[in-house]
């Protein structure tokens, strides 16, 4: 897109389109305008080879079935997909609703820089949620049970999940259309003999766009509560397996582990991957708005931590500390190098103002988060009458890294033609 | 900003569509099932049981499962390992060394326990597990989404899964003959089958009475409990054994259903989603109040 288009749509945009609640008042903008990479890299071009891996076990697994590509068995039911794909992705998705909280609820601005690429890592991460579920199950043709009111079970920590999954996937959605109407309104152009339509497609866009921005409010509101729903009851499925889940790992208070852990992940998933977006299309870090959102992170950490070790001080299993076995030390590294250790760092004044630190913490709490996620689901999962281990078949790790560079291109991509990444000041110094 | 009218008017939408949310669950969402007290179970007395198999053959046979002659059921080398219940074998026998010189080896079959409170059923997102109040744990092929959650849940690691079906897998376990004993009145198929009555089949309340009765009258013969009288909240399949029931690889359980804790945490969190509509109140009130605390303080700052 040319200098003098861009300059155009900025004249054709009222301003009157970002008064949606006060929400909007930094400006974003399409890499495709800006950018100063191409869009194809060879990072692109390796992420395009594991997706079309993806694809291919995917055909075998629905022509042949689960058996044909996973290593899943009677004792270990649940393995990756359902480990990494969904129970981590939620997790790692929760920078959607905590970025909104903060910005939105909370009504600090200055944050909103943040917000859109965090929806939009929530809206991919759910949506790779909801296929991964779908790949997973037997007989994926009958998720529609889910709405039939004869058949759900409102006892099933399941069926909450999956009930709030859905609701939320919906919510996030309409959260983003928005984005979608900035980036059509005024610059409608359908190309051939379509062309005619393109005053009325700018009209219906901009009707949707002033419809929500009167409705807006709700779905974030909405968005925040189902969050912290299903990100709760995450932990409640396994509170379920008292005699399967190691006690390093089973405990009542599973659920509200859950859900302190997404309050920490969130925030650490928005710097990450800010960065890493910078990065990405070399730009600038938002370094003055990171710094100011890593001063919260010690505090959720400090909470999640907190009711980690009370819990584990009540139930006196830190005796299983001492084993040395697999799950005692997967239990260490995921406390230590993914919380107390990303909590000092983030305490330190010279960290948060330092973007190789301040992006070396957040890593760590995004990984120790996912480290939790996948020792509840799968490393901490000890069934009674297993002969060994579950190792994950290579057909399985393909599957879900393919998916992972699905989700990471179509992230690019949507950066790439909507205004999501926020637009850099001139002169490109924010201080 | 978020004006007084937006405000109300998003608390309202918030209730319908909570609300909207919630028809199912509450429709769901009552407790647990009142059980026939009439309701039936299987005793299992390990001490009478002779190993002779033919439990597996019948079941097998009654289930439509692969299954070779009679004859071919009386090879013991299959106890060398321990087995468990697979999609082809409903229940299983296994084998242990005898307790001291004096006894003989013990042989325990197993299947589908058929919890009281099952925690499969608890799990189950869509109802295709249920427990019938006569008993037995049915499932429904026709409900069920795939999702495993029930093999999960299984305290006694039980359902089996058809891995290798990419289109119609079903979870497989003992049904207790639920066509024989639901529709006609009849004992299931391994218990018709076993030649010395080490199974025997009746109201669950009298099973109880017989097995601490036989325990009275045969001492030291028993270990001194009847697994599943109130293990896991309680079975519907009953078991005597000369021994620690742990030796014989079946789960030390509580006497609540592990289900308990986690189905009074949802109904305490999710009942009619008063949690999720109290919550979203909260959040539209910090809204409104730090949207309204941001409001003043420029103005102040305009003064």
């Amino acid at each position: 897109m040319s200098e003098t288009t861009h300059a155009d749509t900025g004249a054709m945009i009222p301003p009157a389109q970002k008064a949606d609640g006060g929400h909007h008042h930094h400006e974003a903008e399409p890499m495709q305008d800006v950018a100063t990479v191409p869009f194809f890299t060879p990072g692109v071009k390796f992420l395009a080879v594991l997706a079309v891996g993806a694809i291919c076990v995917l055909a075998v697994r629905f022509i042949w079935g689960l058996g044909a590509v996973t290593n899943l068995n009677d004792q270990y039911p649940w393995g990756l997909w359902i480990g990494i794909d969904v129970a981590t992705g939620v997790a790692l998705a929760a920078g959607g609703f905590t970025t909104a909280f903060v910005a939105h609820v909370m009504n600090r601005e200055q944050f909103e820089p943040l917000v859109r690429p965090a929806l939009l890592t929530a809206a991919l991460g759910y949506t790779f949620v909801g296929l991964g579920v779908c790949v997973d199950l037997g007989r994926y043709y009958n998720i529609w049970h889910f709405f039939v009111p004869d058949m759900v079970n409102g006892n099933s920590a399941l069926y909450e999940v999956g009930l709030c999954v859905c609701l939320y996937l919906t919510v996030l959605y309409i959260e983003f259309l928005p984005i979608v109407c900035e980036r059509f309104v005024g610059r409608v152009n359908l190309p051939g003999g379509l062309a005619a339509l393109n005053g009325v497609v700018d009209r219906m866009l901009r009707v949707l766009q002033a419809s929500l921005n009167k409705v807006i409010t709700v779905f974030i509101l909405l968005g925040v509560t189902l969050s912290c729903a299903h990100q709760s009851s995450l932990g409640t499925l396994m509170a379920l397996a008292p005699t399967k889940l190691h006690p390093l790992w089973h405990s009542a208070v599973l659920p509200l582990q859950f859900l302190l852990s997404a309050f920490a992940v969130g925030l650490a998933m928005a710097t990450f991957e800010s960065i890493l977006a910078s990065r990405a299309f070399k730009r600038e870090i938002e370094m003055p708005i990171l710094r100011r959102l890593a001063r919260f992170i010690p505090m959720l950490l400090t909470l999640y931590l907190a009711a980690k070790v009370i819990d584990m001080a009540n139930r006196g299993t830190y005796a299983y500390l001492n084993d040395f076995s697999l799950q005692s030390i997967s239990w260490l590294v995921e406390v230590v190098l993914g919380v107390i250790v990303p909590l000092l760092m983030l305490l330190t004044h010279r960290v948060r103002r330092d973007p190789r630190g301040l992006f070396t913490a957040a890593m760590m709490i995004v990984l120790g988060v996912a480290l939790n996620r996948i020792n509840v689901f799968i490393i901490g999962y000890k069934p009674l009458y297993a002969e060994g281990p579950y190792i994950p078949a290579w057909t399985e790790i393909l599957l879900t890294a393919g998916f992972i560079s699905i989700l990471v291109l179509l992230y690019r991509g949507a950066c790439w033609i909507f205004p999501v990444l926020p637009k850099e000041e001139e002169g490109g110094s924010h201080a | 900003m978020v004006t007084r009218r937006d405000f109300l008017r998003m608390t309202g939408a918030a209730a319908g569509t909570a609300a909207a949310a919630t028809i199912g669950v509450e429709s769901a969402s009552a407790s647990h099932l009142e059980l026939d007290e009439e309701r039936f179970g299987v005793l299992s007395d390990f001490t009478q049981c002779i190993g002779c198999r033919r439990c597996e053959y019948a079941c097998a046979e009654q289930n439509g499962l692969p299954h070779g002659e009679l004859k071919e059921y009386d090879d013991q080398s299959v106890f060398e390992g321990m087995r468990r219940p697979t999609e082809n074998a409903l229940t299983v026998v296994n084998r242990y060394e005898p307790r001291d010189d004096r006894t003989l080896p013990l042989t325990t079959k197993i299947q589908c326990m058929h919890c009281e409170h099952p925690p499969c059923v608890s799990a189950c997102p869509v109802s295709a597990l249920e427990k019938n109040p006569l008993g037995p744990v049915t499932y429904d092929a026709s409900r069920c989404i795939g999702c495993r959650y029930c093999m999960v849940a299984c305290p006694f690691q039980i359902p089996a899964y058809e891995y290798h079906n990419p289109l119609t897998p079903e979870v497989v376990k003992c049904t207790m003959c639920q066509e024989r004993t639901l529709e006609q009145g009849l004992a299931p198929a391994c218990v018709d089958m076993c030649p010395v009555e080490a199974l025997t089949f009746g109201r669950r309340s009298d099973l109880i009475d017989i097995a601490h009765e036989r325990m009275r009258q045969n001492p030291g013969r028993y270990y001194d409990k009847v697994y599943g009288e109130t293990d896991g909240g309680g079975t519907s399949w009953l078991m005597l054994a000369d021994r620690d029931f742990e030796e014989l690889d079946l789960p030390r359980l509580s006497v609540d259903s592990p289900a308990d804790p986690t189905e009074s945490l949802q109904h305490g969190i999710f009942k009619g989603f008063s949690g999720p509509i109290m919550l979203m109140g909260l959040l539209g009130i910090l809204m409104k109040s730090s949207s309204d605390a941001r409001k003043y303080d420029q103005e102040d700052n305009h003064e």
